[in-house]
């Protein structure tokens, strides 16, 4: 019996504990939207977060996209010839990316290049009391350091996602009409026909944004809450990357569920 | 790292992934020739079977894509399939227009292909077709092929089971 208590208490714990976090979590959501004024005042701190999140993340999301749009069109035409529908190449490529990979790759990939950069550098900044030297000078550090790297982060992952998009659209076209020889006009034409601009292009560029929040304020909150050690710091940075990877992961099947339900009615 | 060199980054980076948005509304989505004509008028058209036939489908005149399926449901009345049809409105068709269900390519999608009349009155907004052709049913078709051949080679039966029993009784 009081095994059972034991165990139960622990869930209950457990149960308190991830709802304060929770709490926690958008309480400090709201402090950075309430402190946002410092970054439209002095969008220069901005800039210099989107250079650091979404310039330096260019390479490795455009190299991604690349590759993968050309191994989307490989695998796809394997499946494709069979039914002898290799024409709609192109539409399977173009959706696949504007409605799940570029969004989803693109997030994850920021999320393990850029957000764990960010958590790590607030995370340190913590460590080294940084963040409490600020406000011993009246200076808010949800102002001056996070809210800074939030909107960074909100602003770089949609257009990142957008690249990634257009160069897989590239690179299905590099292999399916250059190297396969499909024809290319009718590997466009199928492709204009079949992706609406609504439907498909604005509910993935919608996905793309609910990602950026999440993954930014998952960075600059882990990087925030971390404990004030070395330990805490890495651990902080690994959580960053997991929780990001679930969070988009399961945030696409709620999306996807609500913008495409396909048969479903 | 200098501010100007930041500034010039970050302006590339903005303006190439605004780019590649226009890219993927404009040449992927085909942005330009759907606003262009978007707008248009309703109408309905009801089928025996509709077949595989989606919402957002073509609707073609002479293989000219002149509008979009807007929806599909039953009338638990007659138990037809009641389509409805969004025209764009430069497009304008006779009141005896013949609207069928086809397959583009063997296993390709199904679209409505509207025949136009003769009549010189005009379908409006709202306005139903009276006359319509139901989609084809691979199943049907196949079957029917079969029970066709199957008594087209009947009568000469005999001397088909006859040939196929030699080899069956030795």
């Amino acid at each position: 019996m009081s095994m059972l208590a034991r165990l139960l208490r622990r869930l209950g714990r457990a149960s308190i504990g991830a709802i304060e976090r929770l709490g926690f979590v958008t309480r400090f959501y709201f402090a950075i939207l309430r402190q946002s004024g410092t970054s439209v005042v002095r969008p220069q701190l901005v800039v210099k977060e989107i250079y650091q999140a979404g310039v330096l993340s260019l390479i490795i999301v455009m190299m991604s996209g690349l590759f993968i749009g050309m191994v989307l069109a490989l695998q796809g035409y394997e499946t494709l010839a069979r039914f002898g529908a290799t024409e709609s190449m192109g539409v399977l490529v173009a959706l696949s990316l504007v409605r799940e990979l570029g969004p989803v790759v693109a997030a994850l990939l920021f999320a393990s290049r850029a957000g764990s950069a960010i958590t790590a550098e607030i995370g340190l900044m913590k460590t080294t009391e940084q963040l409490a030297a600020m406000e011993v000078m009246a200076v808010d550090p949800i102002a001056r350091v996070v809210a800074p790297r939030f909107w960074g982060g909100v602003i770089s992952l949609p257009l990142l996602a957008a690249l990634f998009s257009m160069l897989g659209v590239y690179g299905g076209y590099l292999v399916g009409v250059q190297l396969i020889g499909i024809d290319g006009g009718s590997f466009w034409g199928q492709m204009q026909a079949s992706v609406d601009w609504r439907y498909d292009i604005m509910n993935g560029v919608i996905k793309s944004i609910v990602f950026a929040f999440a993954v930014s304020l998952i960075a600059v909150f882990e990087g925030y809450d971390a404990k004030p050690t070395a330990e805490g710091v890495s651990a902080a940075t690994t959580r960053t990357v997991v929780t990001s990877a679930l969070t988009i992961l399961a945030l696409d099947f709620v999306l996807t569920v609500f913008m495409f339900r396909g048969g479903i009615n | 790292m200098n501010r100007k060199i930041i500034d010039l980054w970050v302006g590339i980076f903005v303006a190439i992934g605004l780019g590649a948005l226009l890219f993927l509304a404009l040449k992927v989505g085909n942005l330009l020739s759907i606003n262009e004509d978007r707008r248009g008028y309703q109408i309905e058209a009801r089928f025996d079977n509709v077949g595989n036939l989606k919402p957002r489908a073509p609707v073609k005149s002479a293989g000219v894509v002149v509008g979009r399926v807007e929806s599909i449901r039953l009338d638990d009345k007659t138990f037809e399939g009641i389509v409805r049809l969004h025209i764009y409105s430069q497009y304008l068709f006779p009141r005896d227009t013949i609207a069928a269900i086809f397959t583009s390519g063997l296993l390709g999608e199904q679209f409505v292909s509207l025949e136009a009349g003769g009549d010189t009155v005009m379908l409006k907004d709202e306005s139903k077709i009276a006359k319509t052709q139901s989609a084809i049913q691979l199943e049907k078709l196949v079957s029917q092929f079969m029970f066709s051949k199957a008594q087209d080679s009947a009568p000469p039966a005999p001397s088909a089971g006859g040939a196929a029993t030699p080899g069956a009784k030795p």
